[in-house]
């Protein structure tokens, strides 16, 4: 791509006008510190005290010492770096595929992808209940069937250790997927076309050149499914109970039951937050300064390599490993929306429309957590984009001074489990001067803090591929910084922004954990009345509303990606 | 399965022995408030209120049909249903009013203990139906019109009986011992729910907290509500509810899925069932007429009909296909002590089951 600047026109005159830009960053800063400062202060502090409010070490002498914490912690750290490796081992060929070679169907395939990253991993977690409970499971039912073991015999139990890491790993391979196939996109054919030149073979210029390129987006990848899988509430809290043990984010949220611990709920969170700290620094060190501007004026399109003869064995296997995360799961919700029996094999006979009729016409607090969703799913968007951009922008041209300290700020959710950010913002926003609990505005404060790491990690990555020289050019010429990124950066961003837009609202659809402590029944949101409704064992309702929610989800995406003048921006972008 | 009707008399029989010990712990000094029917004047102001909040521990689609055929009795009324488990629901509403936020009318719980800690709060207000004081036992509610029994509960075995022929299924708590039912069974938790912390309190005080240990090592599946439980035996997941709401499984047994309950032989687990109003209602009249309707013959009558429950109201006519609750050998409700042991309980039953 170029941005030609015809030559006969000459320099617009310098405006003498006030370049509003510091302005502008330090205020985004401000907000920055009180939506992760407060909360983790408090956090902080309630660690460091006992119930009475005196200060103390206890909580983390508790913490270390007796097993029903610390068997949690190694669950935890078992299931996090077991997903973050088979997320790896899964994504990045896959990635590889859609994104370098001539696969067949490689948009399908990144649709299929898109829509297991949109999926609610609570949502997953029931339908592979589902599917795979030893005994009711609708795939043990067909293995037995077909094998004609007996009534005890299974071939999964979704209900273990295994299980739970399996649909983890179900519900977090996208991220790991989206960053490769990303990074793949950008790396730019040039550099490919002069290892060949310079006589390297198609395989060698892949393991010399590209790889290489791609790898830091790899390792982002892992630490990214392995902090997921650490954090994440949602499917624990499904099958953790079932299971028989505990994660530290159902352990933590079993703190807050009456009487309610959270200074134990607390301390029991520091360590996942020192964790995530430590393995950013770690991944920082290791990539050291190696970044790679992949987009600048000069733009190459990535070569393709002939799959030849493994094109339709490729293809069928990318489709095998989507039917785990998408066709599967869809296949059990709907099987389970419209049978009298959760599990029972639907048929012409059995088909009843009981569950829906219930959802529509019953189930009375339904209609109110759906207008709460939209509400925040589009208002966390559209803020948590803006406040991502800005903050996105200053690190990637280090525009102010202290930028690496927004930096943090901006990532350091990204180590707070959902639930812990929600006890943070409860014990904030419980008190005077800022009574939010109880409003919605205290979930969206949540939503957009959870949402600002990854979206601000897109968008600086969107910002880096985006050479500075292109920004510069425009500086020369007079624009003001604001006006330089308004006429040369932002359409450059588009596709990233919508990409990020539409990632904030489907993140908001699926979050469940900070959602958990902070709703009232005034603001119940969808994910929260799912919980609910699995806690009470009502499959065929959440069957209903997991098919609504998905397809509200698929028409927000596609309606974004319709926009007149936004062209067709698919996930990938992000 | 008895097959022989129940009559409210024989409920009160029975039920004697239990409710002794539901004496109402902590007696607040106040005003016995005076009987209210349902008066044109509380329809009309509840009306214009237009909606009531609904907080309840019972089974959803139970609490949703009481709702709809409130708002089919009192047109332009609109019922709002929040269902999680008591513990859960108990939990809410402090989490909610340590915030100064009201947003509940009526409460119906599964645990006594929390209307001890409610009315060591003052939260509720007092309100006492006309029917209630005519009908129901004084053992059934508050003389100062802070609570009312709705509905009286009790925790079974339930068995899958495609997976378990009636003949072989266990009888008593020590028979869920045999290693032939273990990985077979399916209990809830009493972190969640109300008629579970008082089923556990019940059985570790009659048979020990030993009987959990051992009960721990049959690999019990473990699921939240007692409304959960008769829902996996239906499914098939597991053969045997060790414990949860006995009503569902009923209701399943006559809508044809292959279900049965079981009465062990040491007891079953009690727990009645209280609705209050809470004094900070944000639709106080709404509140009382739902809390009026619900406790009403008519209410009672849709309770024992379509929720196969046990009713505290004389004048609801039982229907066949229930056992009586005289006829079944109850374990000794106590609110007092649950109230006072719930943390231990939760923290005893968590070292031992391990979640």
């Amino acid at each position: 791509m170029t941005v030609a600047i015809p030559a006969e026109q000459a320099p617009a005159p310098r405006k003498f006008g006030i370049d509003f830009s510091t302005p502008v960053l330090y205020a985004f800063a401000a907000i920055l510190c009180v939506l992760i400062v407060l909360p983790l202060s408090w956090l902080l502090l309630y660690s460091l005290t006992d119930a009475k409010g005196h200060l103390t070490l206890a909580n983390f002498v508790r913490l270390f010492s007796e097993s029903a914490f610390l068997d949690p912690l190694i669950t935890t750290f078992i299931i996090a770096t077991s997903s973050a490796f088979i997320c790896c081992a899964v994504a990045a060929p896959m990635g590889w595929l859609v994104a370098r070679t001539d696969l067949p169907f490689s948009g399908v395939i990144r649709a299929l992808v898109t829509a297991s990253f949109v999926t609610p991993p609570f949502l997953g977690a029931i339908a592979w209940e589902l599917l795979a409970a030893p005994n009711s499971g609708l795939l043990n039912k067909i293995f037995r069937a077909v094998t004609g073991a007996g009534p005890d015999v299974h071939l999964f139990d979704i209900y273990s250790l295994e299980g739970i890491i399996f649909v983890i790993s179900c519900y977090t391979f996208p991220y790991v997927f989206v960053l490769v196939a990303n990074s793949l996109d950008r790396t730019p054919g040039e550099l490919e076309d002069a290892s060949s030149i310079l006589g390297g073979g198609r395989w060698y210029t892949a393991r010399r050149v590209t790889i290489p390129l791609v790898l830091p987006a790899l390792l982002a990848g892992a630490l990214v499914a392995f902090l997921q899988a650490m954090t994440l509430f949602g499917s624990p809290a499904i099958l953790a109970l079932p299971a028989g043990f505990h994660t530290m984010t159902t352990k933590i949220w079993s703190l807050f039951q009456f009487p309610p611990k959270p200074e134990l709920a607390a301390a029991a969170s520091l360590p996942l937050l020192v964790l995530t700290v430590f393995l950013l620094r770690a991944e920082h060190m290791i990539l050291g300064r190696r970044g790679y501007s992949v987009v600048g004026g000069k733009y190459g399109a990535p070569r393709l390599i002939p799959l030849h003869r493994l094109r339709v064995p490729a293809f069928i296997l990318c489709l095998t490993v989507l039917m785990l995360p998408v066709f599967l799961p869809y296949a059990a919700l709907f099987n389970a929306a419209f049978s009298p029996v959760a599990t029972t094999f639907l048929t012409f006979k059995n088909f009843t429309m009981h569950n829906i009729e219930f959802v529509l016409f019953d189930l009375s607090a339904a209609s109110l957590a759906l207008k709460n969703t939209v509400i925040l799913g589009t208002a966390t968007a559209t803020i948590g984009t803006a406040i991502a951009l800005v903050i996105a922008y200053v690190t990637a041209r280090q525009a102010v001074r202290g930028h690496r300290i927004l930096g943090f700020l901006a990532t350091a959710p990204i180590a707070i489990p959902g639930i812990v950010l929600g006890v943070g913002l409860f014990l904030s926003y419980t008190r005077p001067p800022f009574v939010l609990y109880g409003t919605l505005w205290i979930l969206l404060i949540a939503f957009v803090t959870i949402a600002l790491p990854s979206s601000y990690q897109q968008l600086q990555a969107a910002f880096r591929t985006i050479h500075q020289e292109l920004e510069d050019a425009s500086r020369i010429l007079g624009a003001t910084r604001l006006r330089s990124l308004w006429e040369i950066t932002a359409p450059l961003l588009r596709t990233g922004v919508i990409a990020t837009w539409c990632f904030i609202f489907v993140g908001v659809m699926r979050e469940l954990s900070a959602a958990i402590i902070l709703f009232t029944s005034e603001t119940k949101v969808i994910s929260v009345l799912i919980y609910d409704l699995n806690e009470s064992g009502d499959l065929g309702a959440i069957s209903v509303i997991g098919i609504g929610m998905l397809i509200i989800t698929f028409s927000v995406v596609i309606a974004v990606n319709r926009i007149p003048g936004f062209g067709s921006v698919r996930f990938r972008n992000t | 399965m008895n097959k022989t009707t129940f009559s409210r008399r024989d409920v009160l029989k029975g039920s004697t022995a239990l409710a002794a010990g539901s004496a109402f712990a902590t007696p607040v000094r106040a005003a016995t408030p005076p009987s209210e029917a349902i008066t044109p004047a509380l329809i009309e102001a509840a009306k214009k209120e237009g909606k009531v909040v609904f907080y309840t521990a019972m089974d959803l689609a139970f609490a949703e049909k009481l709702g709809r055929l409130f708002e089919a009795k009192y047109a332009g009324m609109a019922v709002r249903v929040e269902r999680s488990g008591a513990e859960r629901v108990f939990q809410r509403i402090g989490q909610e009013y340590a915030s100064n936020i009201h947003a509940v009318d009526v409460v119906n719980t599964a645990d006594q203990a929390h209307v001890i800690e409610w009315k060591r709060q003052a939260i509720l207000a007092q309100y006492l139906p006309e029917e209630v004081v005519k009908y129901y036992d004084k053992k059934y509610y508050d003389p100062e019109g802070f609570e009312l029994v709705t509905r009286v509960l009790v925790s079974p075995f339930g068995i899958n009986t495609d997976m378990v022929k009636m003949a072989d299924a266990p009888k008593s708590f020590a028979d869920l011992l045999d290693p032939k039912w273990k990985g077979k069974m399916v209990k809830a938790h009493p972190a969640y729910s109300g008629t579970i912390m008082n089923a556990t309190f019940q059985v570790a005080r009659d048979l020990g907290w030993g009987y959990f240990e051992k009960l721990a090592k049959q690999d019990v599946m473990q699921v939240q509500s007692a409304t959960d439980t008769p829902k996996r035996i239906v499914l098939g997941e597991r053969a045997i509810m060790i414990d949860g709401a006995g009503y569902l499984v009923i209701r399943d047994k006559e809508a044809g899925k292959p279900v049965d309950v079981i009465y062990p032989e040491e007891g079953t687990p009690l727990a009645t069932s209280p609705s209050v109003v809470m004094k900070a209602a944000p639709n106080p009249s709404a509140a009382k007429l739902f809390q009026n309707w619900v406790h009403s013959r008519e209410g009672q009558q849709i309770l024992i009909d379509y929720a196969r429950q046990y009713s505290p109201h004389s004048q609801a006519i039982e229907k066949p296909g229930v056992r009586k609750l005289a006829d079944i050998k109850l374990m000794k409700e106590d609110p007092a002590g649950v109230e006072k042991g719930a943390a231990e309980i939760k923290r005893h039953y968590t070292e031992i089951f391990k979640v």
